[in-house]
């Protein structure tokens, strides 16, 4: 079986799994909101401060979101020990890696797509005419950050004190990422909005870094 | 035995002479006077701290190729002298920045840079203090130190192009930069210092993750054997 098939078949796998009961994705969803609401009462923000600190506080809360969902990603493997199957399957390790990955982008990605527009109307943020380019912004640095985040999943479910773990090794790593994707939506919700190259081309970089990396490294992750 | 008094005699001598030049034998800085003597300890520190972290990515790396529990053992250790050095690096930093630059600390590229690097390797540390099997803790440590390796140029290009305010390098830099003889002297001198405390604890510290290894292999085979013993005795009991 190819690698791309395998993977496609475990994404719908994940996929499955998650719209039975939406568990994950309505706490990650919450969370985020409580993230954003907390933030408000803490610093009372103007329509100028949202535009300034908006971005900033939008990726903080994707970034605590998506530590969150990840967690369980290879943590809730262990509990029948189906880790095991899948690595006795033919089917690559950087398969599992894939599905899993992809998964986590499509949760993550979802929760994004309910938070974004609450987050415009609570700070007042104009989304009109930047949506598409906002798009972009998004969906390289979740890349990014569900590539690492995935990778890491696979290496805390092994440790003890998992939860705490995830985010103290995945926060270090990701703050290229969380700079660039902050500056990046910044320079689209600002007065004049531009797309800003440099930036975008960095997260596009630091995606294709770590993916490199994981697929190298993939065997070693996914073994007994 | 012998040898290693000696190297400790001569590291010690080493050091000591370094602190010296570097209060007394190098000349006084146009404008920041005696504040700048500091600059000798903390760009040593960081040559060593990046010394350091590179071994640990080369052991990473050998580790992953080869399967050797030796360079799992050079990783922790160099790791741990890392992160030791680099914070030699981050405490003599803001005491020299507060009467220069007027501030304790600043989100400039390279200081956030080994500010970041100083939290990465602790993770590494603090992950393979949560990992019990040491076959696992071996591997997957050394994933996350290739990971936290490969985001060192990526955190320091993001907050280049953001803003930096660390001086330029005054050595090997462009026209307009260098410094007096006698300077580049004793901060070689200290470079040099440093590197050879820190081989002789690397070596020591590798001696003593070897050993802790051992005994756990060792305490694993006498568990095994005394319950091997306890069923065969309950065996013959019956």
């Amino acid at each position: 079986m190819t690698t791309a098939r395998a993977a496609a078949i475990l994404l719908a796998k994940e996929l499955r799994l998650e719209f039975r009961t939406r568990e994950l994705l309505n706490s990650t969803v919450l969370f985020a909101l409580v993230v954003v609401a907390l933030f408000s009462i803490a610093f009372e923000p103007t329509a100028a401060e949202s535009r300034r600190y908006g971005p900033g506080l939008l990726w903080i809360a994707f970034l605590f979101a998506g530590s969150l969902m990840l967690q369980p990603s290879f943590a809730r493997e262990k509990g029948n020990d189906t880790l095991d199957a899948l690595r006795i399957a033919p089917i690559s390790p950087f398969a599992i890696l894939l599905g899993k990955m992809l998964a986590n982008f499509v949760f993550l990605s979802l929760a994004e797509a309910v938070i974004v527009p609450v987050f415009a109307v609570l700070y007042n943020v104009s989304l009109a005419g930047v949506a598409g380019r906002l798009a972009v912004v998004l969906i390289l640095g979740t890349v990014g950050l569900v590539v690492t985040g995935t990778v890491f999943s696979a290496i805390s479910a092994h440790a003890r004190m998992r939860e705490l773990l995830l985010p103290l090794l995945l926060f270090p790593i990701l703050s290229p990422l969380l700079i660039a994707a902050v500056e990046a939506t910044a320079s689209l919700l600002a007065e004049q909005p531009v797309l800003d190259r440099t930036w975008l081309a960095f997260l596009a970089g630091f995606d294709i870094v770590f993916l490199t990396a994981s697929w190298l490294l993939c065997d070693f992750l996914i073994e007994e | 035995m012998k040898s290693r008094m000696a190297a400790t005699l001569l590291a010690a001598a080493l050091i000591f002479f370094a602190g010296y030049a570097a209060l007394f034998i190098a000349p006084d800085e146009r404008t920041m006077h005696a504040v700048q003597r500091i600059f000798y300890f903390h760009v040593a520190a960081w040559m060593a701290s990046f010394t350091a972290f590179f071994i640990v990515f080369i052991s990473n790396v050998a580790y992953l190729a080869t399967r050797r529990m030796r360079w799992d053992f050079l990783g922790v250790s160099a790791a741990e002298l890392g992160v030791a050095c680099c914070t030699i690096g981050l405490i003599t930093g803001p005491l020299w920045a507060r009467p220069v630059w007027g501030i304790w600390w600043t989100w400039d590229a390279r200081l956030t840079t080994t500010f970041i690097l100083w939290l990465l390797y602790i993770s590494y540390l603090l992950l393979r203090g949560l990992l019990e099997d040491a076959p696992r803790r071996a591997s997957l440590s050394a994933i996350f130190g290739v990971f936290a390796f490969l985001d060192v140029p990526l955190v320091y290009m993001s907050n280049r192009l953001w803003r930096t305010q660390h001086p330029q390098p005054v050595f090997f830099g462009g026209n307009g930069s260098g410094v007096d003889p006698t300077m580049s002297r004793v901060l070689l001198l200290c470079a040099i210092a440093l590197l050879g405390v820190m081989t002789l604890a690397l070596v020591d510290r590798y001696r003593l993750e070897r050993l802790r290894y051992e005994a756990g292999e060792l305490r694993m085979a006498v568990e095994t054997r005394r319950a091997d013993l306890e069923s065969l005795s309950s065996k013959g009991g019956r």
